[in-house]
């Protein structure tokens, strides 16, 4: 059981974090209608943690012996009876967190947002392409419902990476810095957690590794049509998926999190 | 859209009352308008109404569900249970032709036929978007990602107007 919280947890925690990151662009995105697209990004993300979140808590709730003491932190611990998603998301430490180290880096500049929203989102739309035919038949409704947007994602983001990276002098040396800041966490989507493995064998979840060929196939032509230099295997920086994560996380979720642990139980 | 062959007079009765909740983004479309509610089901004075949200993170499906408790709990059914589905996804191709006619009516216009959803092709685009407010089929996307999850904003290159396109999904 509790391979399958955290593998839900681990989903839900990608796309919340992801989502936040985006959300810090409203209102200051470069133009209005980028600013717009990347907000409408942010709310899909959200949305699919929601749903992930939603379904972690059912599941937490019809297991808690079992489960109780995978989250340690003294705000959820207080929680007296059923908890719900919002628990989850804002009363969970950085330690408890299951998301890939690359959706908590900082949003950068905006070429370092859109290489990282084409990075994720072509990782993702390729793995809930498989998750779709999970044996778990709430995590195959959540995939499929989510494929749709990021369908949208990919497509908008591999457009501005082909833009930036094959536009001006600036606009490519941007997204080079992007490409090295943002590389070495790249590997760690491909490296099974022990969630991963046991969901995967079990026909519930999907194993990453066999992802990166396509995945890579996909990103080299990108950054190729990009005219863009295609980064070497190298470093792999991992740990975020096993709860150990870079300091970036701590701040995103300081600023996440304030209100509804120096308020508990507040409504609005 | 949905099988009404084996409904009850008082189901029917429920899908009629439906058609007055609006969506609160899209004022003129009702959620059977929308094609989000997928089911209800009446035994005794209980009711479960079976919904599906066009979009994951969709900020009206909230006060949606909670319109349509509200007014079924008006006609004195309790508990009125809400049921939200995610499988199969929501598609425009739910929508009805009266929805898409009140969308066209009210300055947005109605979403393509399905085979021109999104897919991941660059620099790919929709055949041709109507002008809800000229007709004209000479227009422009200015951004896929508009004031709500569920459209885009164009401009038409003829009267020159922007407006919002309800994408096909």
């Amino acid at each position: 059981m509790n391979f399958e919280f955290l593998y839900t947890l681990h989903l839900a925690d990608n796309a919340l974090i992801l989502g936040h990151r985006n959300s810090e662009w409203t209102g200051h995105g470069p133009i209005l209608e980028q600013d717009i697209a990347i907000s409408n990004i942010a709310l899909d993300l959200i949305g699919q943690a929601r749903n992930f979140y939603q379904y972690a808590a059912t599941l937490y709730n019809g297991n808690k012996p079992e489960l109780n003491g995978l989250i340690k932190a003294p705000a959820f611990q207080q929680v007296t009876g059923e908890i719900d998603e919002d628990d989850l998301a804002y009363l969970r430490d950085a330690n408890e967190f299951y998301n890939c180290l690359l959706v908590e880096q900082s949003r950068g500049d905006w070429a370092k947002t859109i290489l990282r929203q084409f990075l994720f989102s072509s990782y993702q739309q390729l793995l809930f392409s498989r998750l779709e035919g999970s044996a778990d038949t709430t995590l195959s409704a959540i995939a499929e419902k989510s494929l749709k947007e990021i369908t949208y994602h990919v497509r908008w983001s591999g457009e501005w990476v082909i833009r930036l990276g094959d536009g001006t002098e600036e606009s490519r040396e941007r997204m080079i810095n992007a490409i090295d800041a943002l590389w070495k966490y790249t590997g760690e989507l491909f490296l099974s957690a022990p969630y991963e493995e046991e969901m995967a064998r079990r026909g519930g979840g999907f194993a990453p590794e066999s992802l990166k060929e396509e995945w890579l196939k996909k990103i080299t032509a990108t950054l190729e049509q990009a005219t863009l230099p295609i980064p070497k295997e190298g470093w792999i920086q991992q740990g975020g998926k096993q709860g150990i994560h870079t300091e970036q996380l701590g701040f995103l979720l300081a600023e996440m999190q304030y209100l509804q642990r120096t308020y508990p139980n507040s409504e609005w | 859209m949905v099988n009404t062959a084996d409904i009850s007079p008082v189901e029917k009765e429920i899908w009629k009352a439906l058609e007055e909740v609006m969506d609160p983004e899209v004022p003129v479309l009702s959620v059977i308008d929308l094609g989000i509610v997928r089911a209800v089901h009446v035994e005794g004075r209980a009711v479960e109404v079976t919904i599906t949200p066009t979009y994951s993170g969709c900020p009206a499906m909230d006060v949606i569900s909670m319109q349509i408790r509200l007014l079924i709990r008006a006609k004195h059914y309790d508990p009125v249970t809400i049921k939200t589905v995610l499988s199969p996804a929501w598609t425009t191709e739910w929508m009805t032709d009266a929805g898409k006619d009140k969308l066209r009516s009210y300055g947005i216009a109605a979403p393509n036929p399905k085979q021109q959803v999104c897919d991941n092709e660059y620099f790919k685009r929709e055949e041709a978007v109507q002008c809800p407010h000229c007709q004209s089929w000479h227009t422009k996307m200015i951004s896929e990602f508009g004031s709500t999850a569920c459209k885009a904003l164009y401009r038409c290159e003829n009267c020159l107007e922007p407006f919002d396109y309800f994408k096909c999904h």
